[in-house]
């Protein structure tokens, strides 16, 4: 076990925003959490990293699983998108919390930097510049920044948001690709209820009343999943 | 040319000259570094709003009869840190809690002069004296100078994670707010001495125009630092050998010399990405 949430509440200034949530997450799991707008699933993901507090409950790293071990690939803002920063330099930054207090890039940690991009087919691109590059490889840098990070655990927050299908397939492919063979657990927020439904180990689905978690083939004859259709966040055929 | 020449050398021959120079060289430096991270974080009002602080704290320390630096430097960098944290929690948006922080102090310090009668001169702490920079100022510039470079030199890994994304260092075990309070610090210090150079209402030049210059021509992180410097540096200068020669205000030489350079790289850029268009298609 990796990861061991319970009874977690989260909130802002009096706000809940999730409360009572329990599960757990195990390596080599793949992990989709979906939900609603405002449901929490982004202040969950903010909570696992230990970039906000929780108000109640416990958020326990099992296993010896350590910070540093954690990639993430938070949503993109706008300013990073006009970053002067060359592709491997961004890549590269991945390893910085890996290396503690080292405070140059080892020849290991340029090697791995290589080795990602190589992985994410980002290599030819290695010193072009982040802002010239279009939406689909912008993403895919955060990603090997994130997999550069990721010993054993991958945290992506809508990682697809903003691409177009063909892109957005290529980058749920990698994401796969990664958890299959080199066995590093996903967790994953997103909208995409049918691609969570295809890849996915588990499902955390969140919503006000009653919270989902469990794997994803009983998540498809759960009720909470009617919520779902009812808030039109998937087409019903994949719901049945 | 041997004219141009002679006017540089009875330049140097005077020693206020010599002292502005190496002053504003450096402070340049500082500032066109540490703006490289405040610019490219969306912070760069916080230049402008830390050096309305220190001139109400200047203003404060000439009615008290106190040394000028020693109350205006631990009073801009509370300020900094303080901005620092407000805008890191979300509580008010960074850009009013500047906007706010900074008229009300320039609100205190004119109200603070023209009440007590020490004969402050405003005009020097509004635009600046550079010819007038004391040794100490000197002294303390290198001081600094030699702290920003090594941070930049040091940190420049964490700096660049960190200013790239901090939430990605913070969640991979980074202490990014061990480095946003370093570089806090030191801006305040670059800001308080910088007044000296162009005063408080044009502080914030130092550190925008470089960065700025920097970010239209550079493809990567670490030309857009270096660029940054040494661009800040040459206006600085230039700006200051124009001043003497034409007989006018070296801040407002500066800033002009920076806005002319800025203009030449926006045009520049416009040049190169049409003849990379022109090739492509």
């Amino acid at each position: 076990m990796l990861i061991e949430c319970r009874d977690v509440c989260l909130a802002y200034e009096n706000h809940i925003v999730v409360k009572g949530l329990s599960f757990t997450v195990d390596s080599g799991d793949y992990l989709c959490v979906i939900g609603e707008n405002g449901s929490g699933k982004t202040t969950l993901m903010r909570a696992l990293l230990g970039l906000k507090d929780v108000s109640g409950g416990s958020i326990e790293f099992r296993d010896g699983l350590k910070m540093h071990e954690i990639g993430y690939m938070p949503q993109q803002n706008g300013a990073q998108r006009n970053f002067p920063a060359s592709v491997r330099e961004i890549v590269l930054s991945g390893m910085t919390g890996r290396s503690g207090f080292g405070l140059f890039y080892s020849k290991h940690d340029k090697e791995e930097a290589v080795k990602c991009m190589e992985r994410l087919g980002i290599y030819p691109l290695r010193d072009r510049s982040y802002r010239e590059l279009s939406g689909g490889q912008q993403q895919r840098v955060l990603l090997a920044r994130a997999a550069c990070a990721a010993g054993r655990l991958l945290l992506l927050d809508e990682p697809a948001s903003g691409l177009d299908e063909l892109a957005s397939e290529e980058l749920y492919g990698l994401i796969s690709e990664m958890n299959r063979k080199q066995g590093v657990a996903v967790i994953m927020v997103t909208h995409d209820v049918n691609r969570a439904l295809r890849d996915a180990t588990h499902i955390l689905h969140l919503h006000k009343d009653e919270t989902f978690f469990g794997d994803k083939e009983s998540y498809a004859q759960c009720s909470v999943c009617s919520h779902h259709v009812h808030a039109g966040g998937c087409r019903e055929e994949k719901c049945d | 040319m041997t004219e141009a020449l002679n006017t540089l050398i009875d330049i140097f021959s005077l020693s206020f000259m010599v002292r502005a120079f190496v002053t504003g060289a450096l402070i340049s430096l500082c500032a066109a570094l540490l703006g490289v991270n405040l610019v490219l974080k969306r912070y760069s009002m916080i230049g402008d709003g830390l050096s309305h602080v220190g001139f109400g704290a200047l203003a404060a320390a000439a009615a008290m009869n106190a040394a000028p630096l020693k109350v205006a430097i631990p009073v801009v960098i509370i300020t900094a840190i303080l901005l620092l944290r407000l805008s890191e929690s979300g509580v008010i948006k960074g850009d009013s809690a500047i906007a706010v922080v900074s008229s009300c102090a320039l609100a205190f310090g004119v109200l603070v002069v023209s009440l007590t009668s020490t004969g402050v001169n405003l005009n020097s702490y509004m635009f600046g004296s550079i010819y007038a920079v004391s040794e100490d100022e000197m002294i303390l510039s290198i001081v600094l100078t030699v702290s920003v470079v090594l941070l930049y030199a040091v940190f420049y890994n964490k700096m660049f994670a960190v200013t790239f994304d901090e939430n990605f260092a913070r969640a991979t075990g980074m202490h990014a707010e061990v480095y946003n309070m370093i570089s806090a610090c030191l801006t305040a210090v670059t800001v308080v001495l910088g007044m000296r150079l162009v005063g408080s209402l044009l502080i914030s030049s130092l550190i925008v125009f470089p960065p700025l210059i920097a970010i239209r021509l550079c493809s990567t992180y670490r030309k857009t630092v270096i660029v940054s410097a040494v661009s800040g540096v040459m206006c600085v200068s230039a700006g200051i050998i124009i001043s003497f020669l034409i007989d006018a205000p070296a801040s407002a030489c500066i800033v002009l010399t920076s806005l002319a350079v800025y203009a030449a790289a926006c045009i520049i850029k416009k040049l190169k990405g049409q003849v990379c268009r022109h090739r492509n298609g």
